[in-house]
């Protein structure tokens, strides 16, 4: 429309999408809120990678998988008859009782091994999680059980300039449950006994073991919270789709998220999950058309690559300094 | 008794560089081969042949070439299936352009192909390593299976969206298409795999080899000691790649027939990956041992059960053996964080001292 033909391609990157911004800003706005939930979850996901890592220093690749696990467990008590909030709180078990299995059987032997011989355990708690998953709930995809849990769902919409946005209720209450965690979490960090021995095994675990902080139990509890998270996550995403195995592979867009924010950082999670879900969906909707669509599969991992480029540590990182 | 290298001297700098420095071991090897090459061709059935040793072939071709990167570079990579990916759309789109060359020549150019995208998504490797690499070449791999989707070029616009394999015969024989027979695709696939095992097996003894090593064990000091850190990595992650895209190709070209983009899925590369782990890193045979292992214990598995009077389905087997998977995983880094390669070493090192250990 407005482009003129020397410059077709460049005016369609850099001034057609800025106009349809403007033009229908209530296009716009929806998108800038799809993404933000995207985002939130994201950061919720990224928030469990980044609980553990802190404390035992592991990348958990099963991060991904606990939140489909935690998920189906929940449904698949339901389904057994079990009433919704005591399978809520039974699957909270089934959590911690993997959180205590993996301390106990592979992080225990593998203490003091290097970071890439624990990252590949967790790659086969991925893989054994998956079967078990398969094994004992199917692999067909479920339905969550929104209603029995009492979450909100339908939409609200509103006029917004010259169109309708419309803001599901269930978007909504996973932005104020995922807020409610995320300050739950830093208070938890802050104010208690726990919390305080937990940042000390982050800033060095020699020191913590010294001053008599036992290393195994902090592992199961930060594994149990990183559970705790990945049940609340498996709970919003799947009332926002469905309980699927497919979910594992979405939940690596976490790993963007965490180059974004720095491996060691809750709010670099936070900050960074808002970013890359905000940032796909915008380049979805304006830029992709131009590349054929579908560049959501890909576009986190290239903005987390060309962030990378500049900024290695991540926007709240530590500095990494290596010594020979 | 058997397995003594006693009296065996080496009296010169070739013999103590030898591949096999022992003499029974250069045996082994000679009868392994000729099992594969004379013996289960004729005497295994089709299901052998197609659905085990060929498949089995390609993921130990594929294994060497993520070791390589993995295990001998040290550069975690989960962008496999990509590459693979990568080698058997260049593959296809080779010999529909040029029908009349022969289809083993693009076999091994389009491992060429794959090798330049390595390269290029190898780049990032010299600023970032560990997890951060990772996550880059799991850039490559979304960002290659969504092009394997969307440009409808690389399958020459057909309507599946897939690769369809051609007709394509060496000397008279077909080669790849429903005509071939499995002991012609077996005798291609064993060859090919044969010959680049054996490149494999000298460039990572070799300078090159120990370049890999020195920068996998600590860059700094690697390159302290004069090891070019660029060129090191790209080098490992282009021969990578040409080891992947080739066992693409041969995927696609000898064992599927057909393809489309989700064959060379995430999960490919993760299996290949796993294959590296339980096999063990940094080591050839142990990509084999691997990738038997893992290949093979799904198909097995649903025999193995009823012959304990236990049928289950073959969906049961196939989380069973992810679990087992998951299991092995796990329990070869806690037990024998070299792997089936490391077992079958220790078992050499029990053999030499047989019977009488002290």
């Amino acid at each position: 429309m407005l482009c003129v033909k020397p410059y077709g391609m460049l005016c369609k990157i850099f001034v057609v999408p800025f106009y349809e911004m403007w033009d229908l800003p209530d296009i716009f706005v929806q998108t800038l809120w799809e993404g933000l939930v995207g985002g939130t979850l994201y950061s919720l996901i990224a928030l469990g990678f980044v609980l553990v890592f802190k404390a035992s220093g592991v990348f958990n690749f099963a991060q991904g998988i606990m939140v489909v696990f935690a998920a189906l467990s929940l449904v698949g008590l339901h389904s057994l008859g079990v009433p919704a909030f005591l399978a809520l709180i039974l699957a909270a078990g089934i959590m911690f009782v993997l959180a205590y299995s993996v301390e106990r059987v592979v992080l225990r032997p593998l203490v003091n091994q290097p970071d890439i011989i624990l990252f590949m355990a967790t790659f086969g708690l991925t893989y054994f999680l998956i079967g078990l998953g398969e094994l004992i709930f199917g692999g067909d995809p479920k339905v969550m059980i929104t209603k029995q849990l009492y979450i909100p769902t339908g939409a609200l919409s509103f006029d917004f300039g010259g169109g309708r946005v419309e803001l599901q209720k269930l978007d909504i209450t996973a932005m104020v449950v995922a807020s409610i965690m995320v300050a739950g979490l830093a208070v938890f960090f802050s104010k208690t006994r726990i919390g305080r021995a937990l940042r000390a095994v982050a800033d060095s675990h020699k020191a913590a073991l010294s001053v008599g902080i036992s290393l195994n139990q902090i592992w199961v509890i930060v594994w149990f919270a990183a559970g705790l998270v990945a049940l609340v996550t498996g709970i919003m995403w799947g009332a926002r789709s469905e309980v699927s195995f497919a979910l594992e592979i979405i939940a690596l867009k976490a790993l963007p998220v965490l180059i974004l924010g720095g491996f060691t950082s809750i709010p670099g999670a936070i900050v960074g999950g808002l970013i890359i879900g905000i940032g796909e969906k915008v380049g979805e909707i304006y830029w992709g058309p131009l590349l054929g669509g579908g560049i959501e599969s890909w576009l986190a991992y290239m903005i987390a690559l060309a962030f990378l480029l500049f900024r290695p540590q991540g926007l709240f990182g530590e500095k990494i300094i290596e010594r020979v | 008794m058997l397995y003594r290298e006693a009296g065996q001297f080496k009296t010169n700098y070739r013999d103590d560089m030898a591949v096999f420095p022992i003499l029974q071991d250069r045996i082994g090897i000679l009868i392994i081969l000729i099992i594969a090459f004379a013996v289960v061709p004729f005497v295994g059935n089709n299901f052998l042949l197609h659905a085990i040793m060929i498949p089995f072939l390609v993921f130990a071709l594929a294994t060497i070439g993520l070791n390589i990167l993995t295990g001998y570079t040290g550069l975690l990579s989960l962008g496999t299936g990509g590459f693979m990916g990568v080698g058997a759309y260049a593959c296809y789109k080779l010999t529909t352009t040029f029908p009349d060359v022969n289809v083993l020549v693009w076999v091994i150019c389009s491992g060429f192909f794959s090798a330049a995208i390595g390269v290029v998504f190898g780049l990032p490797s010299l600023r970032i390593k560990g997890f951060y690499l990772a996550v880059a070449t799991l850039a490559s791999q979304f960002f290659l299976q969504w092009c394997f989707i969307r440009i409808p070029w690389l399958v020459n616009y057909n309507l599946s969206n897939a690769i369809e394999v051609p007709r394509r015969s060496l000397f008279g024989i077909p080669v790849t298409g429903p005509e071939a027979t499995p002991q012609t695709r077996y005798f291609v696939v064993l060859t090919i795999v044969v010959l680049m095992t054996w490149i494999a097996s000298n460039l990572v003894r070799g300078r090159i080899g120990r370049m890999w090593m020195a920068v996998r064990d600590m860059d700094i000091a690697a390159e302290l000691m004069g090891v070019r850190l660029l060129n090191t990595k790209l080098l490992a992650f282009a021969v990578s790649s040409f080891y992947c895209g080739v066992a693409g190709a041969l995927l696609v070209f000898l064992y599927y027939g057909s393809a489309e983009a989700t064959a060379f899925s995430i999960n490919q590369s993760f299996a290949v990956l796993s294959m590296v782990i339980v096999g063990g890193l940094g080591s050839l045979l142990g990509s084999f041992l691997g990738a038997a292992l893992i290949f093979t214990l799904p198909i097995l598995l649903p025999h193995f059960m009823a012959g304990l009077g236990l049928p289950i389905q073959s969906a049961t087997a196939e989380h069973i053996s992810f679990m087992i998977v998951g299991a092995l995983i796990i329990f070869f880094l806690i037990v024998e964080p070299h792997g089936l390669a490391r077992l079958w070493q220790i078992a050499k090192q029990k053999l030499r001292v047989w019977p009488y250990p002290y």
